[in-house]
């Protein structure tokens, strides 16, 4: 320890200093029975989380910028999209998909006001934000307000359609393609489908803050 | 997922009104949108009861689902935006009633 260090350190509590919920305590204790039981193997439950951490908004990205570049593909998508997620390779067996699309003058927004139904195969696992109360009730009942609080305005021409995944049908928004990106390769224009544009609440990202230089580099 | 024994009941456009009930027990229809005169934006398919599903029990047979688009000024009393903000819901079938008395549904536009 340096000669000079001479103030206190307040103690910073590690994670198993903190207090533990109900339910985490739960899952700890049904996570060890199992594994002691042999009811699942330690490497089962590693190989289901790379598995989980695989996934992420770079996925509907993809998606989003492949439609962006390919009419064909962009009729696909609208035609069926759970299909078309399929051929690209991602898995949402289960997931029945529908993709909003903004145009200038109509924005989409996505809820769940029940629970937090979200299309994670494709955006990875929801937000914080996204689950909290103050999310599910304003997305329904002041979504412009709530838009502005991300930064978002819209126009009172624009129409805000809000989206709420009361069932079975989960939801991706289709940003508007951001002006001045003509010519862009695939693969930066994915860069510039955010997981909030594809949620709604903010509109895809700007180019001239992104680099827009094609694959490779 | 097992299609409905019979045909789904409203078509794209069709007028409804989600039905004010207050079941006991577990269901999706939000109580925001119980009342809201509507038009149904499509059908989605037949899907178990969720009504059900949460008491452990089949929920078959499947019950057609579909998608209420509602105009935010029909939802909310003191909603604050663009009056062509709309807000789009999953209804099924049980919870909707057809709006014979309502003026012809607007296009719906995508």
């Amino acid at each position: 320890m340096s000669a000079h260090h001479h103030h206190p350190h307040p103690n910073q509590p590690d994670e198993e200093d903190r207090p533990r919920t109900h339910f985490q305590v739960m899952e700890i204790a049904l996570r060890e029975l199992l594994l002691e039981k042999g009811v699942i193997a330690a490497e089962e439950l590693r190989v289901v989380h790379e598995a989980m951490d695989r996934r992420g908004p770079h996925n509907g990205a993809r998606m989003i910028a492949r439609a962006w570049f390919d009419p064909g593909y962009h009729a696909r998508l609208r035609e069926d999209a759970t299909a078309a997620a399929r051929d690209l390779g991602l898995e949402p067996t289960w997931l029945k998909l529908i993709v909003l699309e903004n145009t200038p003058t109509l924005h989409n927004l996505v809820v769940c006001t029940p629970c937090s139904c979200y299309p994670w195969p494709l955006l990875g696992l929801p937000p914080d934000w996204y689950k909290s109360r103050a999310y599910r009730s304003q997305a329904v009942d002041r979504p412009r307000a709530l838009l502005a609080a991300f930064g978002t305005e819209l126009a009172d021409d624009v129409e805000l359609r809000v989206h709420d995944s009361t069932a079975d049908m989960r939801y991706l928004v289709m940003p508007c393609r951001p002006a001045g990106t003509e010519g862009w390769s695939e693969e930066a224009l994915a860069r510039l489908v955010s997981r909030d544009s594809m949620i709604g609440v903010t509109p895809a990202l700007d180019p001239a803050a992104v680099d827009a230089r094609a694959d490779g580099s | 997922m097992t299609d409905g024994s019979e045909a789904p009941r409203f078509q794209p456009g069709d007028a409804v009104r989600v039905r004010k009930a207050y079941p006991v027990g577990h269901c999706r229809t939000p109580f925001y949108f119980r009342g809201v005169q509507g038009v149904i934006e499509r059908y989605c398919g037949a899907f178990a009861n969720p009504e059900e599903l949460a008491y452990g029990r089949s929920g078959e047979p499947a019950v057609p689902l579909y998608r209420v688009r509602a105009k935010q000024a029909d939802v909310w009393s003191d909603y604050q935006g663009s009056p062509r903000d709309t807000i789009e819901v999953e209804v099924f079938e049980h919870w909707l009633e057809p709006c014979p008395d309502r003026s012809p549904a607007e296009e719906t536009s995508r």
